[in-house]
């Protein structure tokens, strides 16, 4: 099956090496939160740029997927402009902007407003999948603290923050606990993006080439921020409105406007903000 | 703005067009050819095959081309189209006594059957610049003599036949010698993927470890027991016939050390060895190998590790890999403003609490 001008294979990899990736995807629906290791192959973009999502996204598309691909919230930031052109080139799918339409999305450090259906796959970029890694640097050591369950570690830490700083000073890449067993990094998101995991209609899959993981979250599972009762979890945003649609409850981006240092707030999220604009 | 404003496609095009632009330089100058590179630069090919995994000097030399001379870039297009070549069964194991060397030197003796060959090294040579080359770049032919079409045997091996130094365990199935580039790296890791890793880690990675070595951290006395570079024949048996054919003859850089000793009241001492093995020649890289490889050995030959950089397999194996390496430390110039907006956030209330509880 080839495609297009140059003779790829459909989406680039080849059909063994989606099947191992395939097997390493069901593995990790059935163990949500685990942490599966897989053969990441090298990409043709640099480790670190989005090489597992890829790889993942790859081994999902069929020639009838509907592909968006989102850097930041965006459409247009450089590397998702970067991906997408790789996606149209190699497997020839239809690309798109509008959540709605995707059948497949590709995100790094985002998770769309519009709340996604259960025909639709989110595809994650991760540079670090252990959520323990700064805690504890050593990948033999983190393996054995997931198989027994032994998270008193990053309990530890959320009380220190507090105690230094008066609250959990984790801001992106917040961690959480998928279907009460292993605890999860989410790539990094704003912990704004939290809550939308949990209960999720669509399929949300991990993909870190560099380091070889991948994990997933089946469709409505219960995925809960690390917290304590009397520092509950809280999904903060820049409390503005956006100057460009006036949504009020999204999450916004900062934009320094000139030299004085004006800024402007306006949603991260562009394919949202247009469909509210109209 | 290399931002989410809109324009980013464009932007990226015409990006590219001005890479390509000043690859290209100065159009008085005569474009340099990839044979110019394959035969001039043997040295930067030979690092762009190791650490590409790849033994193409053609493909080296275009990917040098490209890459306008950065060999990590260089290196990352190899393994990229790598990735993509299909994988028809594995070699037979590579014999390197049989190779045809030009380079091969001892440091453990004076002499050795066969001789010192010196071969063509930068040892002892001047670091004088020659600025003859600004001008006339001919150079007159050199003929090598005899010595050098002949097979030496391996300098180790003659400890060996006295019993003091350890005898190399030979690993004869394929779950002894794993593909690192098949299957995720997993610690810990048996020598033959270790081997497997080093002999494609970044060079400066391997020297940097191997001289920390030298310096006392999980130091291990090294002597050059011999180092050899030359060609080598690599034969694949096809089933269909029954026996080996030569499918390729490559050159490599071998590095076989003679490291401290090791041994009881029962157990008499014996040398133990560390081993390096590099696609063209790369001596540097071949040396430093062997030091880290022996250095990673301590837990099997029963030593008490130092907790040194170089002994440690998780920190060497993890981080010697420059295209994984240079891909996650450059990518942090990548957009990442929802994340810094997420922090800013944080500092600010932060900040507000801790001002109104100063003022209170």
């Amino acid at each position: 099956m080839s495609n297009s001008e140059e003779d790829f294979n459909f989406a680039y990899l080849d059909e063994q090496t989606k099947r191992m990736i395939r097997r390493a995807l069901i593995k990790a629906i059935c163990i949500p939160g685990y942490q599966v290791p897989f053969a990441s192959r090298e990409m043709p973009m640099p480790y670190g740029w989005g090489t597992g999502g890829v790889q993942v996204t790859a081994a999902c598309l069929q020639e009838t997927d509907v592909l968006k691909v989102i850097d930041q919230g965006s459409d247009d930031t450089t590397n998702a402009v970067s991906i997408r052109k790789f996606f149209e080139r190699v497997a020839g799918v239809k690309t798109t902007e509008n959540t709605g339409k995707a059948s497949v999305i590709q995100t790094r450090h985002r998770i769309p407003e519009q709340v996604l259906s259960e025909d639709q796959i989110l595809v994650y970029q991760v540079p670090i999948p252990e959520p323990l890694r700064f805690l504890e640097p050593r990948e033999t050591e983190t393996r054995v603290m997931h198989a027994l369950e032994e998270y008193g570690l990053m309990h530890v830490k959320l009380y220190e923050d507090i105690s230094i700083n008066g609250e959990i000073s984790t801001a992106y890449a917040y961690p959480v606990k998928v279907n009460d067993r292993y605890i999860m990094d989410p790539s990094p998101t704003p912990k704004f993006d939290n809550p939308k995991m949990n209960f999720c209609p669509a399929i949300q899959l991990f993909g870190a080439g560099r380091e070889q993981r991948i994990y997933a979250v089946p469709p409505y599972t219960k995925v809960i921020s690390l917290d304590f009762e009397d520092y509950p979890f809280e999904a903060s945003r820049a409390e503005k409105t956006c100057e460009i649609c006036g949504a009020t409850n999204t999450y916004l981006d900062e934009v320094v406007i000139d030299d004085k240092g004006t800024r402007m707030f306006s949603c991260s999220d562009s394919d949202y903000c247009n469909s509210q604009k109209s | 703005m290399y931002v989410a404003v809109k324009g980013g496609e464009r932007a990226i095009d015409n990006a590219h067009r001005w890479l390509e632009d000043e690859r290209r330089g100065d159009r008085k100058v005569t474009d340099l050819s990839v044979d110019q590179i394959k035969t001039q630069l043997s040295l930067s090919i030979a690092k762009v095959m190791a650490e590409g995994s790849l033994f193409d000097p053609e493909l080296a030399s275009l990917a040098i081309k490209q890459a306008r001379g950065d060999l990590i870039e260089a290196i990352f297009l190899i393994r990229a189209y790598r990735t993509t070549l299909p994988r028809f069964g594995v070699g037979q194991p590579i014999n390197t006594d049989k190779m045809i060397a030009k380079r091969r030197i001892s440091a453990t003796f004076k002499d050795i059957p066969g001789g010192q060959l010196l071969g063509p090294t930068f040892d002892y040579t001047h670091r004088l610049l020659d600025f003859k080359l600004l001008a006339d770049g001919s150079i007159d032919e050199f003929e090598p003599g005899k010595d050098t079409e002949q097979m030496f045997q391996h300098v180790t091996q003659f400890l060996n036949n006295e019993g003091i130094i350890e005898t190399e365990e030979t690993s004869s199935s394929e779950a002894e010698s794993p593909d690192l580039t098949r299957q995720p790296l997993e610690i810990p890791a048996n020598r033959a993927l270790r081997l497997q890793a080093l002999t494609r880690s970044d060079e400066g990675f391997l020297l940097g470890m191997a001289y920390s070595t030298q310096r006392g951290f999980g130091r291990n006395h090294p002597f050059v027991g011999e180092l050899r570079i030359g060609l080598i024949s690599v034969e694949f048996e096809i089933p269909e016939i029954g026996f080996n054919i030569e499918i390729a003859e490559i050159e490599i850089s071998e590095c076989e050390t003679v490291n401290q000793f090791l041994g009881s009241k029962t157990h008499p001492p014996k040398f133990t060895r560390g081993y390096g093995f590099v696609f063209g020649q790369s001596e540097r890289k071949a040396i430093s190998m062997a030091l880290v490889d022996r250095a990673l050995r301590w837990k099997e030959l029963g030593e008490v590790s130092d907790g040194a950089p170089a002994q440690d397999e998780e920190f060497v194996l993890y981080h010697g890999d420059n295209i994984q390496a240079t891909g996650f430390v450059e990518h942090i110039k990548l957009p990442h403003y929802v994340d810094f907006q997420a922090e800013l956030e944080l500092i600010r209330k932060i900040r507000k609490t801790a001002f109104e509880a100063k003022k209170g």
